[in-house]
């Protein structure tokens, strides 16, 4: 493994409410290394999207994080709004699931190439940004002739290209997609995962790909890290993890999920917890089918199961942690129906 | 309300009902009065000044009889004395007395009887009108929406205090010059404001999907537009109305100026009292305009705060939530605590 | 479909058509005048029995959705037949209709904007029963609205009724919704993306639930959905839809295990599945789902189609992608040089069998032949250029004639209907767009 270029430790994005503060993203870690694509998934509020937001430093106001971000030999956790906001495009990229949202309506798509290049690499002569943009955007299946127009004359899935072009277009060497394709049609879908792809593959560029579509992970991901309640609960090879899931809940997820081969409906019972006051323990423990005594009460460790393969469970260890009797298994609470939903 | 009747009864109507039926009438007063318990800051202060500003308005105008020392057409005491004419203020005439002998305080306080009478009226007709006008214009649209448009906008073109002049004029042969006339004459200025506001608002939800699911459970166009448009149009309207009472105010203190509100004799009006005023001033007489004046100043000023405060607090996009600061405790060490 | 129905269907659309006008520009719409239609729905037969459950399937303006509206009267219909236990529904007015929405309901897609968020469950819920007359007041409902939300398993139910939806979850919203499609205890149930917008763990429990009660109130649905996972799990027969037409139309199990419509094979293809080992799909179709105001000429997926050959209607517009397509990622120089031979290539939007592809200033007609001809001698194996019947240089640019577009219509084959040209099925050409045409 090569020198990750994004290095999350002990991260931590809280949001303040009357009720107390919502724990997002609870103390996670994890590497992202240059050409790999690193999956995040899990279900909605589960913080995934906070922490795609915490490392580009775009967090709304009443959110706080803690911890360290290393990129670039900086920690970009509490770096001045300048100062990321500096980084942010020729260092940082991101793609959110709307670009409509983030492509100005008045601004025909040349200007927001021209202003994105005047802004970041001002050194630049007007031809050499118009060549850049024209070749980036090439690279996306957009032909020249619709170079000057409003991003509304555009498609879904071209919109999504253009978005792509622009966070390209100065190279960063990280990339956080959050749901990228989840506004599109399955087949534009791929195709946009597709030039994710080649992208990582010509450019080198380290993707983060924040989704709640397994199949996606499966399918355009080298690792995965899957989070529930704020944390990251099972983390390494998309392939091992899915074939051989360490978790129950990334086990259970994955019963869960409808696909084509899916000949009866699994899932798991109960609903994720509130993050304003989680379970103590193992915070999946209310849940989880296997849990043990000790999960009621101890925060898991962080165990590898193999290279690269790391997991919160106890049910994995360490064995010498838990204490004697603390192995057997947990009564099960029964389920009120209404907090299936 | 000048909405159809249905045949369904609402929340406020219905009896009594089996405990769920019973608890959700707190529910629903809850729902209506949370934001004002949750704002903090600017626009709590701003809402509670409006409301406290009001309501004295209010109190003075329900109660004037028993607060005002003397009636407002009143110039002379019980026994026959004739009460001195402009006589600055004193303690059997606090306010002074004006031009025609009558009492500056007493006709400051009716005066707030009659704003406030004329105001509501007003309101209960303009809203009477531009609401299921701007209901029906914006759910069905079409060639009623587009007639009605044109015909609303027009009357906004129109100058507004010229074009109450010319309705009180119109309406002073049947209704006389009392307080109906100014408040129909106030109330048309307005029903096109009610109009435009509710239509734009019914044209985006409209498009709701719980709209369209209200048609595809079978509800008739006026349940639709009842119970699933109205009640989510009908929270705007606090704001707009109280926004637009104190432009009435103005309004119709401006056509009591101007000499075509109300008559002197019907009821006291703080417009007139300062076009009476006029040629005091120069005379060094302040106080038979000053007190007139400020009661305008101080009601339109209470009115707008109360409509912003408003607009702040029930207006969730306007509204900021409380940013509460995080404070982390130390880290557990990815759960290692026990180690 | 092939067998012979066993009893009279629930639910009977023949050649069912709901196109929308377009308002057009500020100086038509002034003398109001209409700019054109979509045609959403274009022509769609489908038959529904009792107790079945039928999958439209397809992607974003497919019609699918339009399909579902107009099939319980939310959009009008412009021509055909919808026959509800053998009523005539099309040309009844929405006041004929409202009874026979009793038995008709709809779940939609966006659990969070489907509910009035100014009513509380109780009064959302007993509504339908308020609208129908069968109580009068909202106390009365009590009992069927405690009755359905337990059905549905939003329990206990004294908790839930005085809620109102923002208090709720996405997946007890779509419970909610679900209460109130039952508690007329109606026949048919349209559910338009039920689970679509919910978390992935939660579709499962919803489906399940739909299943219930769909054996406890013997319901049958139609299942509107993009999603073929559950479409395969959930459906007895399913029909995928394309630009406002069935394209494939059969029993689940045979098309899942056979697709044969090239859309259905690419639609398969670029589902993400958690279980493959594959990686991604290697070559999705190319482009996007074209504008139905100005649908391709002859099959609507030929633009896209990989197995697409000489007669699935080429158009001028197909033209226009080859050229775009070949300048995207050209040098600029080179582009300069190509994009100066033809003139005004917007001429070429508008899809039509044959049109002049315009010189560009200071260049001539054999210009363009031979930039044509390069391009084809890049990419010989590109299907476009065998739809091309004829080309001639004339002053101001090449002529170019494609083929006469043929419709495909749906035919039987192995025991599903499919519309493609690969499988034989054809009509003289135009036909049916004459029929269309008419119909408006």
């Amino acid at each position: 493994m090569s020198e990750p270029v994004l290095s999350v430790r002990d991260l931590r994005v809280w949001y303040g409410t009357a009720r107390g503060s919502v724990r997002a993203v609870d103390e996670v870690s994890f590497d992202l290394s240059a050409g790999e694509t690193l999956g995040l998934v899990g279900e909605s509020g589960c913080g995934k999207s906070t922490l795609g937001r915490g490392i580009v430093g775009l967090l709304p106001e009443g959110a706080a994080a803690d911890g360290t971000v290393s990129f670039d030999g900086r920690n970009l956790v509490g770096l001045p709004t300048a100062e990321l906001r500096d980084l942010r495009g020729p260092e940082l990229g991101m793609i959110f699931q709307e670009p409509m949202t983030r492509l100005d309506p008045l601004m025909r798509i040349e200007d927001h190439f021209l202003e994105m290049l005047e802004t970041h690499e001002p050194g630049l002569s007007r031809d050499e940004m118009k060549r850049r943009s024209m070749e980036t955007l090439g690279g996306m299946g957009i032909p020249p002739t619709r170079f000057r127009h409003y991003p509304h004359e555009f498609s879904g899935g071209m919109r999504q290209r253009i978005m792509i072009a622009l966070a390209l277009v100065l190279r960063p060497k990280v990339v956080v997609c959050d749901e990228p394709t989840t506004a599109l049609d399955v087949i534009v879908e791929a195709q946009i995962l597709g030039i994710l792809q080649d992208l990582k593959r010509n450019f080198d560029t380290a993707l983060l790909l924040i989704t709640h579509n397994l199949g996606i992970v499966a399918e355009a991901c080298d690792r995965v890290a899957v989070m529930y309640a704020g944390q990251i609960v099972e983390e390494g090879p998309a392939r091992r993890v899915f074939d051989t899931p360490a978790h129950p809940y990334t086990r259970e997820l994955l019963r869960s999920i409808i696909s084509l081969g899916t000949e009866g409906l699994q899932y798991i019972p109960g609903a994720p917890p509130d993050l304003i006051d989680p379970p103590a323990g193992c915070h999946f423990h209310p849940r989880c089918p296997d849990a043990m005594r000790v999960c009621a009460s101890n925060d898991p460790v962080a165990v590898t199961k193999a290279i690269d393969h790391r997991v919160r469970c106890w049910l994995s260890g360490p064995h010498n942690l838990v204490p004697a009797g603390e192995d057997e298994p947990l009564a099960t609470r029964e389920f009120a129906k209404a907090d299936e939903a | 309300m000048a909405m159809p009747s249905v045949e369904e009864p609402t929340a406020n109507t219905r009896p009594a009902g089996p405990a769920p039926v019973r608890a959700r009438r707190f529910r629903t007063l809850h729902r209506m009065f949370a934001p004002f318990a949750e704002a903090r800051g600017m626009p709590r202060f701003v809402v509670w000044a409006g409301v406290a500003i009001t309501t004295f308005f209010i109190v003075l105008a329900l109660f004037s009889p028993a607060i005002a020392p003397y009636d407002f057409d009143q110039y002379r005491t019980a026994d026959g004395v004739r009460f001195a004419k402009q006589e600055a203020p004193s303690s059997a005439h606090p306010f002074g007395t004006n031009v025609m002998s009558t009492d500056v305080l007493s006709r400051v306080i009716f005066g707030a009887r009659t704003a406030i009478e004329v105001v509501v009226l007003s309101i209960f007709v303009s809203m009477a009108i531009g609401l299921p006008l701007g209901l029906m214009s914006g759910y069905f649209g079409g060639k009623l929406d587009r007639i009605l448009l044109v015909f609303m906008d027009a009357l906004i073109a129109f100058p507004s205090l010229l074009f109450a002049i010319v309705i009180a004029f119109l309406l002073s042969d049947t209704f006389g010059r009392g307080v109906t006339t100014a408040a129909l004459a106030i109330s048309v200025v307005y029903i096109p404001q009610y109009f435009r506001v509710v239509r734009n608002h019914v044209i985006s939800i409209r498009e709701e999907a719980y709209v369209e699911a209200a048609r595809a459970i079978g509800a008739r166009p006026r349940t639709v537009i009842r119970r699933y448009v109205f009640q989510n149009v009908v929270q705007n309207v606090p704001v707009i109305a109280t926004l637009n009472a104190a432009d009435a105010i103005l309004t119709l203190a401006a056509l009591g100026f101007l000499g075509y509100g109300i008559q002197p004799t019907e009821a006291a009006e703080w417009g007139y009292d300062i076009q009476r005023a006029i040629s005091d001033a120069g005379a060094g007489i302040w106080w038979t305009g000053l007190f007139p004046g400020c009661a305008i100043v101080l009601l339109v000023t209470g009115l707008t705060l109360l409509g912003e405060g408003l607009n702040d607090v029930i207006n969730p996009v306007l509204r900021r939530r409380r940013i509460i600061p995080v404070r982390f405790p130390p880290l557990r060490r990815n759960g290692n605590a026990d180690e | 479909m092939t067998q012979p129905p066993a009893a009279e269907p629930l639910l009977e659309v023949r050649d069912l058509r709901t196109h929308f006008s377009l308002r057009g520009s500020f100086g038509q719409r002034l003398v109001g005048r209409e700019s054109g239609s979509v045609k959403a729905v274009d022509g769609v037969s489908f038959e529904l029995r009792r107790g079945e459950v039928l999958g439209l399937v397809g992607e974003s303006g497919s019609g699918k959705t339009t399909l579902g509206r107009t099939v319980l009267g939310l959009a009008e219909p412009t021509s055909g037949s919808i026959r509800f236990e053998g009523q005539e529904l099309v040309g009844r007015r929405e006041r004929e209709l409202r009874p026979l929405r009793k038995r008709m309901q709809m779940v939609f897609q966006d659990p969070h904007a489907s509910l009035n968020p100014a009513m509380d469950l109780l009064t959302a819920v007993g509504h339908p029963l308020i609208v129908h007359g069968v109580v009068k007041r909202v106390r009365d409902t009590v009992p069927m609205v405690t009755n359905a939300l337990e059905t549905v398993g939003l329990s206990p139910v004294e908790q839930f009724l005085p809620k109102y939806p923002g208090d709720l979850s996405g997946g007890q919203k779509q419970r909610a919704m679900l209460a109130r499609a039952i508690i007329m205890n109606p026949d048919l149930l349209v559910a338009d993306e039920p689970v679509s917008m919910l978390d992935m763990s939660v579709r499962a429990k919803i489906l399940e639930l739909m299943l219930e009660l769909k054996s406890e109130f013997e319901l049958t649905y139609l299942y509107i959905t993009h999603d073929l996972a559950t479409a395969k799990f959930f459906c007895d027969t399913i029909a995928i839809m394309y630009l406002g037409r069935i394209v494939e139309y059969g029993p689940t199990e045979t098309i899942f295990r056979d697709p044969k419509h090239p859309y259905t094979v690419a639609l398969l293809g670029a589902v993400p599945d958690p279980d493959s080992s594959e990686g991604l799909p290697t070559d999705p179709p190319r482009g996007e789902v074209p504008d139905a105001a100005e649908p391709p000429l002859g099959c609507s997926f030929h633009p896209r189609c990989p197995r697409a050959f000489e007669r699935c209607g080429w158009d001028s517009r197909d033209l226009k992608d080859r050229l775009e397509a070949r300048w995207a990622g050209m040098p600029e120089s080179q582009f300069e040089r190509e994009r100066a031979v033809i003139g005004d290539i917007e001429a070429l939007e508008s899809p039509s069998q044959a049109a002049i592809i315009p010189a560009g200033k200071g260049h001539s007609g054999s210009e363009v032949s031979a930039l044509l001809d390069e391009m084809r001698k890049a990419d010989p194996a590109e299907p476009t250029w065998s739809g091309i019947e004829s080309t001639s240089v004339e002053p101001g640019g090449l002529r170019v004639r494609f083929r006469p577009p043929v419709e495909p219509r749906l035919g039987s084959r192995d025991g599903v209907d499919v519309a493609c040209l690969l499988y034989g099925e054809s009509e003289p050409p135009g036909q049916d767009r004459l029929d269309s045409d008419r119909s408006v």
